[in-house]
């Protein structure tokens, strides 16, 4: 891991609040997301689904459906002849067009393309599935229990001890020291367990994409996504296609939060348009974003932690067993890494379970596997604090994690932020301020990795001196703005000088999907290479042009500078100087960076929320909300409080309202935004949001991903804050009415 | 299938167009008037990606017959600005980093304008109220309740 990168030093631009150069079109409706572009010619797709949880596919006669006018290809799993050789990617095929089963609610089985919506709506309603309904499991607990129905037989993995249910597909551990001899170590001990229901990342964008595809095997795939690379290499796989014949270019995006790093529509999109010969036009609606794109897992867990009567953690175990739907794979393995991630233990140990059910493909969320592995921890390390009567910060400050910890998942920790967020929480105001009658106040810790990944940046010094910057990862928050500011940071040239756009697959090298908080941290790290690749070579120009060694020239404000004693004293040359006479020292001037970012920096944030339960309905209001987390280096300070805001709200919604809510049928009963009710404005106060920065060594500028570790305190913070309001404990999500009014008719 | 004839005004422009009777107002305008500004983002009138103003009431257009705009006189998102100069709730949105990803900027823009055409002094809890119809799941809505908050200060300033 590369540690070396940061070097302290006065910003011009990285830390100030310019206006995003996206934001125009993007107040005006201009701006263009997945469902905004159309094509001459073009299809409206539509996909039937299944409305059975679990159901063999005995036939599908479509002969109705394509005799229909207006009907131009009609396609089931039968078209799709390719069959990938990778498990993940038959998986992916699988998931995205049903083959001799139907594995949950929503599940593809059948698309059609025609001349209008209306047309392509009917001729679904005129094909027919002959189905064999087959017995399912949606809950994770029950498909563990021997007997319960199989997912799909023969993919458990040697990890899994033998005696398990063929539905627990993985099991991982992760620790060190002897739990067991800690426990004996401590004055109190409390073991307990909690369920958190599966929830949607919940964009306001459903998955949209415009596909061509033709019979010479070019295609063209515009799509909101958070990673059109991916998009591409995954359709390629799926459907035998050479990756450079299929270029994809990414729309804005209307939010994605892990759930749009995933492929769930695009080759059939991309089928209907070869079959049919035009342009395709695919857009999901909300009832089938709910039903057939990934929410992340329901959870599981067990417990068990130590304490002496000082706030010393002896020692510490944890139990998940997560969802992760109808195919193989799942995210209990990072549950089990980030629990206990904050904290400096001795004795510590956990264990993950990945558990197929009837249900769709769990996908990534914020942080996935991280919330629900911090809430039961902090949970069970609050009620500690009350019993023990301690201070639940100085309690946390007192087993913190810091540089040179080993963590509870295996690295030593760089220096990292959490003890300075817990400092921060312990001297804000909010920690002092009085509460009233049933009202409580609660904080929780909270981590995650952050990631870096492969990255590619060009930066082009026009003619007249401006910049163009390309970069490979979609704006989903701000990201143009970033990039923006760290290029005109670096080359030193005023911001309006530089342009930053999206490219799409062929106009540059791979990039990884906008996931991990990676973004900021890699992205911004590529921008800040290919700035200084530029300026090596307009010094080289400028060397060039005064006779001079290029060891002798210096960049700083935009222009190159002779320097030192045998230099001469030239005038400096402006960076638009010296892309003027380019044509005449070289040719054209471009810098570029292709990396796997390493030295993500870990993240860590504290939360501190007040709530109040009312005592006859079980309703709970969130009254006053601050986030403490460490940024690294704030590059644009709005953007980073925009997601520690985002992510508070929506970890609010995930412990107060949202719950995927299935019937005995294996049906989802709330597929909609009226019954899958996320946070509106008036459910929220203020979120008050502090930035810490302790400056990542892996970062030029010393900056860290700040976009996923706001979700992760948030559930535990507000059941801490609503356990001390209504007095009791409670330990499944979400906390809405009718389970906390059962909890206090239950004291 | 027939299709029905419609004269409307959108964005003070007289406007003609053919729909069928199943249409929305919403697929109207993106997908035969290629004003795309308004968004669906549900299509069941929970989210208000997709508000407009017909007759000076705020509506979700995904709930609004294509048919029922004849005679009517109807706002959206793209009438908003006035050429290049912004309303001073799209320049507030951005000077107070309102929007991350920006798709349900252009209906919580289209329903804070009708708010303060009707309250131009609304407390934080009234703007919460009627934003509420308004989802956003980036922001947890703090900017974009500062955002609406100051430009009904800036209006009131100068009228």
């Amino acid at each position: 891991m590369p540690k070396d990168e940061y070097t302290s030093r006065d910003f011009k631009v990285v830390g100030t609040r310019p206006i995003r150069p996206d934001g125009i079109e993007k107040v005006t409706g201009k701006a263009r997301y997945g469902a905004d572009i159309s094509a001459p010619g073009m299809l409206w797709g539509a996909i039937l689904r299944s409305p059975h949880a679990h159901a063999r596919i005995k036939g599908i006669d479509t002969s109705k459906a394509r005799a229909m006018k207006g009907v131009k290809a009609v396609i089931t799993r039968a078209d799709f002849t390719h069959q990938p050789e990778d498990s993940g990617m038959a998986d992916i095929l699988d998931n995205c067009m049903a083959g001799d089963k139907a594995r949950y609610d929503g599940h593809a089985v059948a698309a059609v393309a025609a001349t209008s919506k209306s047309i392509a709506r009917a001729a679904l309603a005129a094909i027919e599935v002959d189905y064999e309904v087959l017995p399912h499991v949606t809950d994770v607990d029950e498909a563990m229990k021997t007997g319960a129905p199989v997912v799909e037989p023969g993919r458990q993995q040697e990890s899994v001890p033998e005696g398990y249910c063929e539905n627990v597909t993985g099991r991982s551990q992760y620790g060190h020291g002897d739990p067991e001899s800690g426990f004996e170590q401590a004055d109190l001990i409390v073991e307990r367990s909690f369920k958190t229901a599966a929830t949607h990342q919940g964009y306001i964008e459903p998955h949209a994409c415009l596909a061509t595809l033709d019979s010479d095997g070019q295609g063209d795939l515009w799509v909101c996504t958070q990673g059109h690379y991916m998009v591409r290499n995954v359709c390629a796989g799926v459907l035998g296609l050479d990756a450079g014949q299929l270029r994809v270019t990414a729309s804005e995006i209307g939010g994605g939060f892990g759930g749009k790093t995933h492929v769930w529509m695009e080759p059939t999109a991309l089928m209907l348009a070869r079959k049919s010969g035009k342009p395709v036009k695919l857009v999901l609606s909300r009832d089938e974003v709910f039903r057939a794109t990934g929410p992340t897992a329901s959870s599981s867990v067990d417990v068990k932690i130590g304490m002496t009567s000082e706030g010393k953690i002896t020692g510490a175990t944890a139990t998940y067993r997560l969802q992760a739907g109808a195919y193989p794979g799942g995210i209990a393995f990072l549950s089990a890494m980030c629990g206990f991630a904050p904290y400096d233990l001795e004795n510590v140990r956990t264990e993950g379970f990945e558990v197929m059910t009837n249900r769709p493909k769990a996908a990534a969320y914020r942080a996935p596997g991280a919330p629900m592995g911090a809430y039961p921890v902090e949970s069970v390390i609050d009620e500690l604090c009350q019993k023990l009567d301690l201070d639940p910060l100085e309690t946390r400050l007192k087993n913190a994690a810091r540089e040179g910890t080993r963590s509870s998942y295996g690295p030593t920790y760089p220096a990292i932020g959490l003890e300075a967020t817990l400092e921060a929480a312990k001297s804000h105001p909010h920690w002092s301020a009085p509460l009233g009658e049933n009202q409580g106040r609660g904080v929780a810790c909270g981590f995650w990795f952050n990631f870096g990944g492969d990255t590619c940046v060009s930066l082009m010094v026009n003619p007249d001196g401006t910049v163009s910057l390309s970069e490979g990862n979609p704006d989903i928050g701000g990201s143009r703005a970033s990039m923006t500011m760290m290029a005109a940071e670096e080359l030193g040239v005023p911001l309006d000088q530089v342009r930053t756009i999206i490219a799409d697959t062929a106009s540059l090298g791979q990039n990884e999907v906008t996931d991990g908080s990676r973004v900021t941290f890699a992205v911004g790290l590529a921008t800040i290479k290919a700035a200084r690749h530029a300026i090596e070579i307009m010094k080289e120009r400028a060397a060039m042009t005064w006779g001079i060694d290029p060891e002798a020239v210096d960049w700083r404000d935009g222009a190159a500078h002779p320097a030192g004693p045998n230099a001469g004293k030239f005038p400096p040359m402006t960076i638009k100087e010296i892309a003027a006479i380019a044509s005449n020292t070289g040719g054209p001037i471009a810098g570029h960076h292709e990396v796997n970012a390493e030295g993500a920096g870990v993240s860590f944030a504290t939360h501190m929320v007040d709530t109040e339960v009312d005592p006859e309905t079980g309703a709970v209001k969130v009254l006053r909300y601050t986030v403490f987390q460490d940024a690294g280096k704030a590059v644009h300070p709005d953007y980073v409080e925009g997601q520690f805001q985002g992510g508070a709200a929506q970890g609010i919604g995930w412990a107060i309202n949202e719950e995927y809510i299935y019937g005995d049928d294996g049906r989802l009963q709330n597929a909609g935004f009226l019954d899958y009710r996320i946070p509106v404005a008036s459910d929220l106060p203020m979120i008050e949001p502090v930035i810490l920065e302790i400056p990542n060594p892996g970062h030029p500028y010393g900056v860290r991903g700040v976009g996923e570790t706001s979700i992760v305190p948030p559930l535990a913070a507000i059941a801490n804050s609503v356990s001390r309001a209504a007095g009791v404990r409670l330990t499944s999500l979400p906390m809405s009415p009718p389970r906390v009014l059962a909890a206090l008719k239950a004291q | 299938m027939s299709r029905i004839h419609v004269t409307t005004t959108i964005n003070g422009d007289e406007t003609e167009y053919l729909c069928e009777a199943g249409e929305t107002l919403l697929d109207v305008l993106r997908d035969h008037l290629d004003m795309t500004g308004s968004k669906e983002g549900c299509g069941t009138g929970d989210c208000g990606a997709c508000s407009v103003v017909v007759d000076g009431r705020l509506v979700c257009s995904c709930l609004m017959l294509a048919a029922e705009a004849e005679g009517r006189a109807v706002d959206t998102i793209e009438g908003m600005a006035q050429g290049n100069q912004l309303h001073p709730l799209q320049q507030k949105f951005l000077e107070h980093a309102a929007l991350q990803c920006g798709i349900c900027t252009p209906g919580i823009l289209v329903a804070a304008k009708n708010l303060l055409e009707r309250n131009p002094n609304p407390s934080e809890e009234e703007v919460r109220y009627w934003l509420a119809g308004n989802l956003c799941r980036c922001t947890g809505y703090d900017k974009i309740i500062r955002a609406v908050m100051d430009t009904a200060a800036d209006l009131r300033g100068a009228a």
